[in-house]
């Protein structure tokens, strides 16, 4: 799509060989991914392949134990989520990024609040925050009725939703998402990704992690797959089909064998022509169309 | 349940007011003081005279000064069970320090600040440090400053009480900021009213005005997401436990400069009085929910039950009956407002 930026200027956030241990546990083995400026990298793979790791080192949350980790060029290891943020790489967390009970403005402004006024009179911007929330909302395509109402009560893909405009709104170079759409039916995951899509329009590099390859597909400009810690695969969209990224993900001749298994008479067009389980009905999108 | 509406936004218009009502935190104590109210004031005829209502807000402002930052403790995630006997620890300090040290109180108020806030800043170090329940930290705090008071009063002083410094320097400047009264009409006033209305005015302006007030609601609503976006929780967490300390102190000198000794066995079981005036004013056990102003209408409530019961020439045995009622009432009015509240429509 978009990626002439990618000869002259070095990727936004680049991982080389990353590993991590905890204790005698390798969550993750050598994972190298690039992240460019209005691209889409997503990062696949079955519960327990290392997504949450890998993740949790590009936020700051742990650091990796060897491997480079370089924001635009610059190698770095962060101490903190803030050193992340204040390097532009914002992460929204599946269930981590809201604070339920709080209006929808505190949460918009947590950890970055505006103030005005010096000394013991320094206070919160109210006004400002409450303006300023509403209309970043509306930026976004979110219509909210009230933004005094506790986040709590929003449906998940609008605290997702939420939580991307804040990321946006504050300037980030980099947006990591951890399994936006896991929670979501159909119409909200499809909701979610098109303000992914918005992100990206925007020239932010997302980095996307999800389970769900027709999901990535239908966004996403590189794909990187991890297995059990380890990386198996590695692929640019113009490189890949989604059939194949599906087979890959599901692990090649295991899905084969389940197709085999599954299907009661056999399939005539292709192995992969009978839906894997994991396939919901969003697969009904024909990603040719976008390509 | 809609009925007429006649706004311009048609989402947003009906219920809005009753629904913002509603979700104000206060909103179930206020309504149990009004209760509590009307009803001693038929049960005691001696408690709607104004000098009963002096000695109510005297009641009510020795629970309410620590009430309040153990709200904004609460509302922050954590408990301190020490809360109680830090009052006095702190009132010792000052009493033993100034006694045995110098012939200034001053000095010994000084030393006692520095002191109970190291105690705070221990609650609060630990806490984010090891990572265990506050419950538990506090509670080794709680045994341990309770057997320190007993012991170290009882190696100084030879008794369990502390010595008198009615004859020192500075005794009457410090008796006039920490324990004096005055007297308008016949209402007798004591200055912890004015410490306490000043706490509830500064911590009210902290929680909705101010960028630690944003983090304290954080860190007690999901710490996890507070931290990711870069508050400073573990930070937050101990400025809390410091600011109970602070308030701690205040009580302590309090105690000290109205009776001049102190008894080193005393504050025992307050820590939970404190900690029902912030429910019953609104706070969430689970943190990230309630107010300042609550857990003052929390401790009035206290207040005038507590010398409501006398007035009405009852066995003040009942006193914790009453409270024990009313910490379960009002938590059931709360969590019903709460769903109410937050019910989308």
């Amino acid at each position: 799509m978009t990626s002439i930026l990618d000869k002259s200027a070095p990727p936004l956030v680049a991982l080389t060989d990353i590993s991590k241990s905890y204790g005698n546990v390798r969550a993750l083995r050598d994972v190298s991914l690039e992240v460019h400026a209005g691209e889409i990298t997503c990062v696949l793979g079955d519960n327990g392949a290392g997504k949450s790791t890998l993740i949790k080192i590009i936020a700051g949350l742990h650091p990796h134990d060897s491997g480079r980790y370089a924001v635009a060029g610059e190698q770095v290891r962060h101490a903190s989520p803030r050193d992340a943020l204040d390097r532009g790489i914002a992460t929204v967390y599946q269930d981590l990024a809201v604070v339920p009970l709080m209006p929808v403005w505190r949460n918009f402004f947590l950890g970055s609040e505006p103030t005005r006024g010096r000394g013991p009179l320094r206070r919160l911007d109210v006004g400002e925050m409450r303006r300023t929330t509403h209309a970043a909302l509306l930026r976004m395509g979110i219509d909210l009725r009230d933004v005094d109402q506790p986040i709590g009560t929003l449906s998940g893909g609008e605290r997702q939703c939420v939580a991307i405009a804040r990321a946006v709104h504050f300037g980030a170079r980099v947006l990591v998402l951890d399994e936006p759409t896991a929670a979501l039916g159909v119409k909200q995951s499809g909701m979610v990704l098109k303000y992914v899509a918005a992100a990206r329009d925007a020239g932010l590099g997302v980095v996307l992690i999800t389970h769900n390859p027709h999901h990535a597909y239908l966004v996403g400009d590189r794909f990187v797959l991890l297995k059990r810690g380890t990386m198996s695969g590695s692929h640019l969209k113009r490189d890949i089909t989604l059939d194949e990224l599906t087979r890959e993900m599901a692990g090649g001749s295991e899905l084969d064998e389940l197709t085999h298994e599954l299907s009661r008479t056999p399939a005539a067009d292709g192995p992969a022509a009978g839906d894997p389980p994991a396939a919901g009905a969003e697969a009904a999108t024909d990603p040719e169309t976008r390509a | 349940m809609t009925g007429l509406v006649l706004s311009a936004d048609e989402r947003l218009a009906p219920r809005s007011m009753v629904r913002r009502l509603l979700g104000r935190p206060e909103l179930g104590a206020v309504v149990g003081a009004a209760a509590v109210f009307v009803f001693f004031s038929f049960a005691a005829d001696s408690f709607l005279q104004w000098s009963s209502f002096g000695t109510v807000l005297y009641a009510s402002s020795t629970i309410g000064i620590m009430a309040v930052p153990v709200a904004l403790l609460m509302i922050g995630g954590e408990f301190d069970l020490s809360a109680g006997v830090m009052v006095t620890s702190s009132a010792l300090a000052s009493s033993m320090f100034s006694f045995q040290m110098t012939a200034n109180v001053w000095v010994g108020i000084g030393v006692s600040l520095l002191v109970t806030l190291a105690f705070g800043a221990f609650n609060g170090i630990m806490l984010v440090r090891t990572k265990l329940p506050s419950f538990i930290i506090t509670l080794g705090t709680f045994l341990m400053l309770t057997g320190l008071n007993l012991g170290l009063t009882k190696l100084i002083s030879g008794t369990v009480a502390t010595k008198s410094i009615g004859d020192m320097e500075g005794f009457p400047a410090a008796q006039d900021v920490f324990a004096s009264h005055w007297t308008i009409g016949s209402v007798d006033l004591q200055v912890t009213i004015l410490w306490w209305l000043g706490l509830v005015a500064v911590a009210t302006w902290v929680l909705l005005r101010t960028r630690a007030g944003n983090w304290i609601f954080a860190a007690g609503g999901n710490a996890d997401a507070a931290r990711a976006v870069g508050v400073p929780v573990a930070r937050t967490k101990v400025g809390l436990y410091m600011a109970v300390a602070f308030c701690a102190w205040i009580s302590g000198q309090h105690l000290l400069f109205s009776f001049d000794v102190v008894q080193s066995g005393e504050g025992v079981g307050n820590e939970f009085l404190y900690i029902i005036a912030a429910v019953i004013g609104g706070c969430l056990m689970t943190g990230g929910y309630g107010s300042a102003i609550g857990s003052a209408v929390g401790a009035f409530i206290f207040g005038m039950t507590n010398k409501g019961i006398v007035y009405a020439q009852w066995n003040p045995d009942w006193f914790k009956f009453f409270l024990g009622a009313m910490l379960l009432l009002a938590t059931l009015l709360n969590a019903w407002v709460r769903r109410r509240a937050e019910a989308t429509a």
